[in-house]
C-alpha cells in the first residue's frame, strides 16, 4: 500500500469538463492540421468552453460498450463504484468525436471525396456501436465561404453530403483555412459544446431509466452508484447545481447503506468521495495530482474484492492480508499526519472560539509528540494548556497531563521540570493512588540527593536507556544547583499559609507570625530551611528557621525533629521579631516564603510562595471553607485544622500607647471674636522621664475650609489675634516630665464665626523602653478632640422713633427723629459692656450729644440694654434703599474675664432708613405741663418746607377740658421757606391727662397733607395739674 | 440509557462525575470537557433578557462517531453533561429530557440537604444509586436493542 492511499484519486479530484476527440488531423505531418490542433489547443482561459479535446486516428477503438442489461432482477451488484469509471468517462469515451476533412465546395472530383468522407464517419461510427456519442464533420476549405444562399453549389453539395454521411445538417461545419482562424475555432467549439451536452443529458436520462427495475433490497448499492454517476455526467455537463443536488442524495444514500465490518472502509471511502465532491463541485473542482489506485473498487480489500458476503469465506487469506497491510503500515508515519491534522484542527477550533476542544486536541498533539519521540515539543504543548486545566480545576485531566509531562522530562532529564511535575503529582490536586505517589516521592528524594530517579513506568525501552545515561551525566555534575519554583501557579504537594498573630502591632512588642506548612504527599518529608522575606528586608535575617543537616540524613529521622512534615499534619512555625521605630505607621508585608528541599551544598529545590503562601486551589478551597457549616472534629491541642487558617500576610506598625492623661478645661460656649481660653493640663503616668514633650493644639484638620480662615490661636491672652495668627499651632515645645508630673498650658481662641468647631490637642512625647533586651526610642503621642460651639455674644436690635416715640417707617426731612438700640445679652456667662459709640453716615447730624448711655453695664443672661439718639437727617432727594445711618460699637468683655483680657469691640451696621420730605412743619411749643385755670401758652410754627406760596387753612376745635383765646378758624398763606407763628392761650378746666383743643391744617395745594400726619409732630393732650392749694401768694392773688 | 453522567459547578470544575467502568473513564472527562464550550456558546447565544423564559435543557451539545452528548443547564448555572452511546437509537429527545429531570431533581434534593456545602464535590448515595440507575438501563435494554436491529436488517 502506497503512503498516498489515503489521498483522494486524481480523476476524483480533476475537474469534469466534456471530453471531445478530433479525429482526421495529422497533426505531426500537416501545417494546417497543426494550426488548427494548436488554436483549439492554445489560450484555453476561462473564457473558452471547458472541453479536453484529444487528437485520435480515425480508426481509433473506443472502449466497447456492454450490452444492455434489459433486467436487473438478477443482478448483484459487487461493489459501490468501479475505479474505471470516472476515467473512462473523462477520458476514454468521448461526448462527440469530429471528424475532420479537407474539401472545397468547388472540389474537381465531388464524387469520390464524398464517399471517402462518408467512409470516414462510418468507421468511427462502428467504433461507437453501443453509446450515444455524437458524431460531427468539419471541412477543411481553403477558400473563404460565400455569405449563405449566394452559394448555390455549396449548399446543394452540403445537403448531399450530410445524405451520405447520415448526419444532420446541425453536424456539418465549415473551417475556412484564412486569416481569422481563431474566431472560427471558438465559434466551432462552442458548437461542439452544445453537441456534448446533449450527449451527457441523454447519458444523464439513460441512467435514470435504469431506477425503476432497482429494488431496495438486492440493490442498495446501485443507487448510491447510479446517484454518483448521475452526478458526475451533471459535472461534465458543468451543471454545478444538479452535480451538487445529487452528490447530496448520493450521500445520503450511502448513509443508509447496511455497514457491517467488512465493508465499513468501503463505505466510508465512497462517503469521503462523494463529500470530496459535494464540497469541492461548488463553485470549482480543484485538481489535486496523485497516483491512481489499481483496485476495481475504491475501499474494498485488495485480497477480497468484489465478494459482498459478511462472512469471510478464508479466514487464513483474510489473516495473511491484514498482516501485510499491518506490515506496510509500520513505514507509514502516523504521527506526522496524525499531529499536521491535529494542528489544523487546533487552528479551527481556536478560530471558532473553543477553548476547552483546542486544549484537548493540544494535549493530544502533545501525546502524538510523545509516542513519536519529540519530548521537547511534547512538554511544550502540554505545559501550555496545564493552566487551563488547572484553573477550572479538572484534576482527572491535569493529572493524566502531568504524569505525560513527567515522563517526557524524565525521558530528557530535565532537572527541573521533572521536579516541577513531581511536586505537583505530589500534590492534593493530583488523583493518582498512593503507590503511584510513592514512587514518585521515592524518585524526587533521589534526585534532590543527587541520584538517578527510577524510570517512569510504560515508557520506551530505547528511550529509558537514553535517558538513564542523561541522568547518570546530570549525577556526575554534582552539585548542578539550586531550583527555585514559584508555586502560586501550581498545586504542589505542601501548603503554606502565613499569618500575622494581629492586624496591628504595638512597636514596643515584638511582632509574631505563624508560618503554617502542611504536606500532601504520602511519606514524611524533610526540608532544610525555611525563611521569611518582607517588603522592609531588614528584618528577613530574623525568620530564618535552619538546620545543619547533612545530605545523608534526609531519609533518617523522618518522623522527628522540627524540619520534618508529616502528612496531613498541620505543623506551625512561630517567628518573631522587633519592628523598628521608623516603620510606625508603615505596613509588614511577607512578599514570600521560601522553604528549601535538599540541601543547599548538593541539590536543592527552593519552593516559593509570593506573599503569605496559597497556591493556584486554595483560594477555592477558602471559599469553600468559608461557606461551610461543618462542624470539624475535636483536635488535640496544639493542632489546627488546616482550613481555618485565613491567611493574614500584612500587619500595621502602631506607636507605642501613651501613659500620660491630657484634660482641657474651658467654658463652653464660646462667644464671637472673643479670646476664649483653653487650658490643658498634662500628666505624666510613664514610669521614667518623658522628653521632648510638644504640644499641636488648634482647629483639627480637614473641617470646612471657611473655618481655618476664621479661627486663629494664641498662646497669648493678652492681645487680641488677628488674620496672620494660625488656625493650628504645631509642635509646641513644653520641655520634659518627670513621673508623675503635671504641666498646664493655656490657649487662646478667636472665632469670628458662629458654629461648631472641633479643636485637637496632640501631645507627643519621647520615651526609652527595652524590648527583647534592646532599647528602643519610642515616640507616644495622645489626641484628644473637643467640640467647641460659638455664639453670638449679644443681640443688638435697633428701631427709628418719632420724639413723640412713635414707631416711624421713614424719618422727614429735617425733622429731628430716635435711634434706639436694644442690647439683648445671649451669652450664657455675665457680660460687661464696657462702653458703646454710635458712628454716624456723613448724612446723619445728631441734634444733641452722643454720649455712651450703656457704660460699665453687667447684662446677666437674658437682660438687655437700651440707648436712644436724637438724630435729624436734611432732605436727601429720592434715594433707592434709604440713606446708611452709621455703625454702633459695642465694646465688652466676659465679666469674670482677667484685667489684662483685651476688650473686644463689636460693631453693628444700622439699618438704611427712607428719608421723605414734608411740605409743612408744623411744631408746637408748649409747656411740659398746665394747670388748671392757669393760662397755657401755646405756640404753633407753621413752617413752608417747600419753595411754593402754601395756603393754609387752620381751624382749632374746641375741646371741653380747655377754654381758649386766638384765631379760631383762619386762611393764610405762608411763602416759601418762611414761618408762620400762631399764638394760642389755653385755659384749663380740668386737671388730669387732657385732650388738647386739636389743630386741624388743611393745605390747599397738598390734598394728601393730613391732620394724621400733624399729630406726629404735635402734642395733643397734656397733664394739667389741679390747683395747688399750697402755692405762693402771688398765684393765689393771680387767682 | 447513559454511560457517563456529569454534574459541572458554575465555575466548571466538576461536581460529580461517572462513567461506565468498562470504558477509559478519561475519555469521558475530556468529552464532558470539551462540552463545555458548546454549553458556554448556548447559555451567552440566550443573552441575558430570556433568561426568565429559557429552556433549561440544550439539546444536544454534539454528536461523536460513537456517542452522543446532551446538555442542561439549571438556573444557578449548574451544567449537567450526558454522555450517550449513539448507536442506542432507542433514546428519543424527550426520554433524555426526562432524563435530565429525574437528575435535576435528585441534585436539588441534595442541595437540600443541610449537611452539604454548595460547591463541594456530590457524595450522596441518593445521587449515586440515581445515577446508577440511569446508566444500569443501557445494560438491562441494551439486547433489546440488538433484537430491534436485527429485525431491521
Amino acid at each position: 500500500m502506497s503512503p498516498t492511499q489515503w489521498d483522494f484519486p486524481v480523476e476524483l479530484c480533476c475537474r469534469p469538463m466534456a471530453f471531445v476527440t478530433l479525429t482526421g488531423l495529422d497533426v505531426v505531418y500537416n501545417a494546417v492540421h497543426r494550426a488548427v490542433w494548436d488554436a483549439f489547443c492554445a489560450n484555453r482561459r476561462a473564457d473558452r468552453v471547458p472541453i479536453s479535446f484529444k487528437v485520435l486516428p480515425g480508426d481509433h477503438e473506443y472502449p466497447k460498450c456492454r450490452p444492455k442489461r434489459t433486467s436487473y432482477e438478477w443482478y448483484i451488484p459487487k461493489g459501490i463504484l468501479k475505479t474505471g469509471w470516472m476515467n473512462k468517462h473523462l477520458n476514454l469515451v468521448p461526448a462527440l468525436v469530429v471528424v475532420f476533412y479537407e474539401l472545397d465546395w468547388d472540389e474537381p472530383q465531388w464524387k469520390e471525396k464524398q464517399s471517402e468522407c462518408a467512409t470516414r464517419v462510418e468507421i468511427v461510427r462502428q467504433s461507437l456501436q453501443g453509446r450515444n456519442t455524437k458524431v460531427a464533420v468539419v471541412l477543411i476549405q481553403k477558400k473563404t465561404p460565400l455569405p449563405p444562399g449566394e452559394d448555390v453549389t455549396a449548399s446543394e453539395r452540403a445537403a448531399a453530403l450530410c445524405n451520405a454521411c447520415e448526419l444532420s445538417g446541425k453536424s456539418l461545419f465549415v473551417l475556412p483555412h484564412t486569416d481569422h482562424l481563431v474566431g472560427y475555432i471558438i465559434r466551432l467549439e462552442n458548437a461542439f459544446y452544445e453537441h456534448a451536452q446533449t450527449y451527457y443529458y441523454t447519458e444523464i436520462r439513460r441512467v435514470k431509466s435504469h431506477k425503476e427495475f432497482l429494488n431496495k433490497t438486492t440493490h442498495q448499492l446501485l443507487f448510491v452508484r447510479h446517484q454518483f454517476k448521475i452526478a458526475f455526467f451533471s459535472e461534465l455537463k458543468q451543471d454545478t447545481q444538479n452535480a451538487l443536488k445529487n452528490y447530496r442524495t448520493a450521500y445520503n444514500l450511502v448513509h443508509e447503506l447496511r455497514a457491517h465490518e467488512t465493508n465499513i472502509l468501503e463505505i466510508k471511502t465512497m462517503a469521503g468521495f462523494i463529500n470530496y465532491k459535494a464540497s469541492v463541485t461548488y463553485p470549482n473542482p480543484d485538481p489535486l495530482e496523485t497516483q491512481t489506485g489499481v483496485l476495481d473498487f475504491y475501499g474494498q480489500r485488495s485480497w477480497r474484492q468484489g465478494i459482498l458476503s459478511f462472512d469471510l469465506s478464508d479466514p487464513e487469506k483474510e489473516k495473511v492480508g491484514i498482516l501485510a497491510i499491518q506490515l506496510k503500515e509500520r513505514s507509514v508515519v502516523h504521527s506526522e499526519i496524525i499531529i499536521t491534522l491535529l494542528s489544523n484542527a487546533v487552528a479551527q477550533f481556536k478560530k471558532y472560539k473553543c477553548p476547552r476542544m483546542k486544549s484537548h486536541l493540544m494535549v493530544q498533539m502533545g501525546e502524538e509528540y510523545y509516542y513519536a519521540k519529540d519530548y521537547t515539543k511534547a512538554l511544550k504543548l502540554l505545559d501550555y494548556v496545564m493552566c487551563d486545566y488547572r484553573s477550572e480545576g479538572w484534576w482527572t485531566l491535569l493529572t493524566s497531563i502531568l504524569t505525560t509531562a513527567l515522563k517526557c522530562s524524565y525521558l530528557m532529564a530535565q532537572l527541573k521540570d521533572y521536579i516541577t511535575y513531581s511536586l505537583e503529582l505530589l500534590g492534593r490536586a493530583s488523583t493518582l493512588k498512593d503507590d503511584q505517589k510513592s514512587r514518585i516521592e521515592k524518585n524526587l528524594i533521589n534526585v534532590l540527593m543527587n541520584e538517578s530517579p527510577d524510570p517512569e513506568p510504560d515508557c520506551d525501552v530505547l528511550a529509558v536507556k537514553t535517558a538513564q545515561k542523561l541522568w547518570s551525566d546530570r549525577v556526575s555534575l554534582a552539585g548542578s544547583g539550586v531550583f527555585t519554583i514559584g508555586v502560586q501557579d501550581f498545586v504542589p504537594f505542601v501548603q503554606c499559609k502565613a499569618k500575622f498573630h494581629a492586624p496591628s502591632f504595638h512597636v514596643d512588642v515584638p511582632v509574631r507570625f505563624d508560618i503554617y506548612l502542611k504536606a500532601d504527599c504520602p511519606h514524611p518529608i524533610r526540608f532544610s530551611k525555611l525563611c521569611v522575606s518582607f517588603n522592609n528586608q531588614e528584618y528577613n535575617q530574623f525568620c530564618v528557621i535552619e538546620e545543619a543537616t547533612k545530605a545523608s540524613e534526609v531519609l533518617e529521622n523522618l518522623t522527628q525533629g522540627k524540619m520534618c512534615l508529616v502528612p496531613g499534619k498541620t505543623r506551625k512555625f512561630l517567628f518573631k521579631f522587633v519592628a523598628k521605630t521608623e516603620d510606625v505607621g508603615k505596613k509588614i508585608e511577607i512578599t514570600s516564603v521560601d522553604l528549601v528541599l535538599g540541601h543547599e551544598t548538593g541539590r536543592c529545590v527552593v519552593l516559593n510562595w509570593q506573599g503569605g503562601g496559597g497556591d493556584a486551589a486554595s483560594s477555592q478551597e477558602a471559599l469553600q471553607a468559608s461557606r461551610s457549616f461543618k462542624r470539624r472534629p475535636k483536635l488535640p491541642d496544639n493542632e489546627l485544622h488546616w482550613d481555618s487558617i485565613v491567611i493574614q500576610a500584612s500587619t500595621m506598625i502602631i506607636s507605642r500607647v501613651p501613659n500620660i492623661s491630657v484634660h482641657l478645661r474651658h467654658d463652653p460656649p464660646a462667644l464671637t471674636n472673643e479670646m476664649y481660653c483653653l487650658v490643658v493640663t498634662v500628666e505624666s503616668h510613664e514610669k521614667t522621664r518623658i522628653r521632648d514633650v510638644k504640644l499641636t493644639a488648634g482647629l483639627k484638620p480637614g473641617q470646612d475650609a471657611n473655618l481655618t480662615q476664621k479661627t486663629h490661636v494664641s498662646l497669648h491672652g493678652t492681645e487680641l489675634c488677628d488674620e496672620s495668627y494660625p488656625a493650628l499651632l504645631t509642635d509646641i515645645p513644653v520641655g520634659d516630665l518627670h513621673p508623675g508630673e503635671q504641666l498646664e498650658k493655656m490657649l487662646y481662641v478667636r472665632c469670628g464665626t458662629v458654629g461648631s468647631r472641633m479643636f485637637l490637642v496632640y501631645v507627643s512625647y519621647l520615651i526609652n523602653t527595652t524590648i527583647e533586651d534592646k532599647e528602643i526610642v519610642c515616640k507616644c503621642h495622645k489626641d484628644e478632640t473637643v467640640t467647641i460651639e460659638t455664639v453670638f455674644p449679644f443681640d443688638v436690635a435697633v428701631k427709628f422713633v418719632s420724639t413723640k416715640f412713635e414707631h416711624l417707617e421713614r424719618v422727614y426731612a429735617d425733622i429731628p427723629f430716635l435711634l434706639m438700640t436694644d442690647l439683648l445679652s445671649a451669652s450664657p456667662w455675665a457680660l460687661t459692656i464696657v462702653s458703646s459709640e454710635l458712628q454716624l453716615a456723613p448724612s446723619m447730624t445728631p441734634v444733641d450729644q452722643l454720649e455712651s448711655q450703656v457704660d460699665k453695664v453687667v447684662l446677666q443672661t437674658g437682660e438687655s440694654a437700651s440707648e436712644c439718639f436724637c438724630l435729624q437727617c436734611p432732605s436727601v432727594g429720592n434715594v433707592e434703599g434709604g440713606v446708611a445711618t452709621g455703625h454702633y460699637i459695642i465694646s465688652w468683655k466676659r465679666t469674670s474675664a482677667m484685667g489684662n483680657v483685651p476688650v473686644i469691640s463689636t460693631a453693628v451696621t444700622l439699618p438704611h432708613v427712607i428719608v421723605e420730605n414734608i411740605p409743612l412743619h408744623v411744631n408746637a411749643d408748649l409747656p411740659s405741663f398746665g394747670r388748671v385755670r392757669e393760662s397755657l401758652p401755646v405756640r404753633y410754627h407753621l413752617q413752608n418746607k417747600t419753595s411754593l406760596v402754601q395756603d393754609v387753612e387752620i381751624s382749632v376745635e374746641p375741646s371741653d377740658a380747655f377754654m381758649f383765646s386766638g384765631l379760631k378758624q383762619i386762611r393764610l398763606r405762608i411763602l416759601p421757606g418762611t414761618e408762620q407763628e400762631m399764638l394760642y392761650n389755653f385755659y384749663p378746666l380740668m386737671a388730669g391727662y387732657q385732650q388738647l383743643p386739636s389743630l386741624n391744617v388743611n393745605l390747599l395745594r397738598f390734598p394728601h397733607f393730613t391732620n394724621q400726619l400733624l399729630r406726629r409732630f404735635i402734642p395733643t393732650s397734656i397733664f394739667v395739674k389741679p390747683q395747688g392749694r399750697l402755692v405762693d401768694d402771688t398765684s393765689i392773688a393771680a387767682a | 440509557m447513559a454511560v457517563c453522567v456529569a454534574v459541572i459547578a458554575k465555575e466548571n470544575y466538576p461536581l460529580y462525575i461517572r462513567s461506565i467502568p468498562t470504558e477509559n473513564e478519561l475519555k469521558f472527562h475530556y468529552m464532558v470537557h470539551t462540552s463545555l464550550d458548546v454549553v458556554d456558546e448556548k447559555i451567552s447565544a440566550m443573552g441575558k433578557a430570556l433568561v426568565d423564559q429559557r429552556e433549561l435543557y440544550l439539546g444536544l451539545l454534539y454528536p461523536t462517531e460513537d456517542y452522543k452528548v446532551y446538555g442542561y443547564v439549571t438556573n444557578s448555572k449548574v451544567k449537567f453533561v450526558m454522555v450517550v452511546d449513539s448507536s442506542n437509537t432507542a433514546l428519543r429527545d424527550n426520554e433524555i429530557r426526562s432524563m435530565f429531570r429525574k437528575l435535576h431533581n435528585s441534585y436539588t434534593d441534595v442541595m437540600c440537604n443541610p449537611f452539604y456545602n454548595p460547591g463541594d464535590r456530590i457524595q450522596s448515595r441518593a445521587f449515586d444509586s440515581m445515577v446508577t440507575s440511569m446508566m444500569i438501563q443501557v445494560l438491562s435494554r441494551a439486547p433489546c436493542c440488538r433484537a430491534g436491529e436485527a429485525l431491521w436488517a
